[in-house]
């Protein structure tokens, strides 16, 4: 339970999941902000308004799958780094997963990555098919991620480099 | 290369004073001139700052603000100086006070 | 020697608060002074590697350390005067500050203060918890965060509000293993998009759980943690051994309210804001007349809040001052008292909610201060 242990039931991830229909054509956001509270910068961060304005601050953000392009802005600019892009169009059986990651060394596309799911257990290997880290996006980098289909409710991190350099007590390949 | 210093972090740039070296009960060590005495003997691996005036405990870095006691030492000779605020200098003299600190010596 | 000189406004502390409170009354056209014990401005903004929340006007969505440079600037350019390496040792009955600069004591009259204090970290007592390796987390994020060394290779964090869980993902990205949070309620005290960040990335949160002893003879070694029971006492038999060379303590904190007591405000008895807290009505004047309050001194709260209570309190001075006509004194009072109800208007605000309606039924008349008062 979220508030219990920090990982978000079903229930929540329904709330967030875009449609069926929407999900099959192409990348979109996945708001994963479940508990209310003061914070309003993903509705500026879209370029295309599809997250609405705040009437109340602390309301849950709320957003027009239809309209949202996947464009990953709001990745970047959530400072609770709860939302995430995925695109299940990507090919038969893999999924892109774009997701907020604020630590160093910064894998490079073509690498592979350990998945972490909402508990942090490691389920299996990535490969980074693009990292966005321009100055806008203030030290948040947006790794995009080819994960597998079955996984895109699970995985929402991947391990920090550093973290697995240290383990295998080497270098970064 | 202390184990202590962060040499890569995703958000902060670390801007450090040069190498000096200064001495920690005898001990020669170095630190970056200008970083808080207690920092520059955390990076070192010095955990145990002093010794408490009753029971003798080991007592370490605790607040980082002066606000507590725990950090206490002797600097170049002064007794109590708090070592959390106190900015490193080339071949500063730090000793692990004991007891309340002699004001004469 | 002795320095005495006079200004308008002194703001004590120049963290979010204190540089919100000196930005507001001088951009209204007062004479605003800042004293700062810390060498530079910003309070615990400078280690504040996360990105803000609330909205535009708290700088939402800009990390904490980049908010003191914005703040300054603009004081700066309103000519607001900042001493730094300044601490404020005393208030008098005759209104004058006293504070230690250089190893020289100084004093300083204003006709009006804000203090800005902010908080001090709360402990926690269990064997072994004055070890070496025992931190406190905000000491923990200045080690980390403005010099650059880690408490350990692995720390234990107790503590899941905001603090716990915002520090712990700073160790992580410093390279530090959390190795587990313990939080002894029943439910995560912090946001839930926190607790989720660190959770993801394998760090455990155990709610009902707290440290019962930490283990080592010269310094911190490992530590025992233990499930609590109904009555928040710990359940014989699960006891579980953890290795780690750090234990950091985020079990809250106390608004430092040291100077307030000695102006002779009226304090309460405020659990919801932290302990004792001045007595000061929505514009944050305490019961002394021209005494301010503003920011975690005032009840412990977000960083978000104290920048609009901070303008507040700078607002009021200006207007007590007669610096701004009272058209705009209530339209800009009205902007201020909207945000900061905002910010407390979710359930993340009821706490403090609960505290002000206190802090309203605590209210007494306000004194005036005068020279050889009893207080």
């Amino acid at each position: 339970m979220l508030k219990r242990t920090g990982i978000a039931c079903s229930e929540d991830i329904e709330r967030a999941r875009p449609d069926e229909t929407r999900r099959k054509q192409g990348p979109v956001a996945w708001i994963e902000c479940f508990r209310e509270i003061p914070c309003d910068p993903c509705h500026d961060a879209c370029r295309v308004g599809a997250i609405e304005e705040f009437s109340d601050i602390n309301d849950l953000p709320c957003i027009d799958h239809e309209a949202c392009t996947g464009c990953g802005l709001c990745v970047a600019a959530c400072p609770g780094l709860a939302i995430f892009v995925i695109d299940e169009t990507h090919s038969e059986t893999q999924a892109l997963l774009a997701l907020p990651h604020e630590f160093t060394p910064l894998p490079d596309a073509g690498d592979e990555v350990v998945l972490m799911t909402r508990s942090g257990q490691e389920a299996g290997y990535g490969r980074v098919h693009r990292v966005q880290a321009p100055r806008a996006f203030d030290r948040t980098a947006v790794i995009w991620v080819i994960i597998p289909q079955d996984l895109v409710e699970q995985v929402r991190a991947i391990k920090p480099l550093h973290q697995v350099i240290d383990e295998e007590g080497g270098e970064k390949q | 290369m202390s184990e202590y210093r962060i040499q890569q972090h995703p958000i902060l740039q670390f801007s450090l004073g040069r190498r000096v070296k200064f001495y920690f009960e005898g001990e020669a060590l170095e630190g970056r001139e200008g970083e808080p005495v207690a920092a520059a003997l955390h990076a070192a691996g010095v955990k145990v700052l002093k010794y408490s005036a009753e029971r003798e405990r080991p007592r370490g870095f605790f607040c980082a603000i002066g606000n507590c006691s725990a950090c206490l030492m002797r600097v170049d000779g002064r007794a109590n100086v708090r070592t959390c605020l106190e900015p490193l200098r080339e071949g500063m003299w730090i000793e692990r006070q004991q007891g309340k600190g002699d004001l004469d010596a | 020697m002795i320095w005495m000189r006079e200004c308008e406004v002194a703001v004590v502390g120049g963290g979010p608060a204190g540089l919100s409170a000196a930005l507001e009354a001088s951009t209204l056209g007062a004479e605003v002074v800042v004293l700062d014990r810390d060498d530079g401005p910003g309070g615990q903004l400078i280690k504040q590697t996360h990105r803000f929340f609330g909205s535009r006007a708290q700088h939402a969505g800009v990390r904490g350390i980049d908010i003191p440079d914005i703040l300054t600037e603009e004081a700066t350019e309103q000519g607001v005067e900042m001493i730094f390496g300044a601490e404020v040792a005393g208030y008098y009955p005759d209104g004058v500050l006293t504070f230690k600069k250089d190893q020289k004591w100084c004093k300083l009259r204003p006709e009006r203060v804000i203090f800005c204090t902010g908080a001090s970290e709360r402990f926690l007592a269990f064997p072994g918890s004055d070890l070496p390796g025992v931190y406190g987390a905000g000491a923990v994020q200045t080690l980390m965060n403005v010099h650059g060394v880690r408490p350990g290779q692995r720390v234990l964090m107790v503590g899941a509000g905001n603090i716990g869980l915002i520090v712990s993902y700073q160790l992580l990205q410093a390279g530090v293993d959390v190795v587990a949070i313990v939080e002894a309620a029943f439910d995560i005290g912090g946001y839930a998009v926190h607790a989720s960040k660190v959770r993801r990335l394998g760090v455990p949160i155990m709610t009902r759980h707290t440290v019962t002893r930490a283990h080592g003879q010269q310094q911190v070694e490992g530590a025992t943690l233990m499930q609590l029971d109904e009555d928040w006492d710990p359940v014989e038999g699960t006891e579980q051994y953890v290795d780690c060379e750090a234990i950091c303590l985020a079990v809250g904190l106390n608004p430092l309210a040291e100077l307030m007591w000695q102006a002779g405000c009226s304090m309460a008895w405020i659990p919801q804001l932290g302990g004792y807290v001045p007595i000061c009505d929505e514009d944050l004047q305490t019961t002394v007349e021209g005494v301010y309050v503003a920011g975690d001194a005032s009840g412990v709260e977000e960083a978000s809040s104290a920048m609009m209570e901070g303008r507040l309190a700078g607002l009021g001075c200006a207007h007590s001052l007669d610096r701004v006509d009272s058209d705009r004194y209530r339209q800009r009072r009205e902007e201020l008292l909207h945000e900061l109800a905002a910010l407390r208007s979710g359930p993340t605000g009821a706490k403090i909610r609960e505290g002000l309606q206190k802090m309203q039924q605590a209210q007494p008349l306000r004194q005036v201060l005068v020279e050889g008062s009893d207080c």
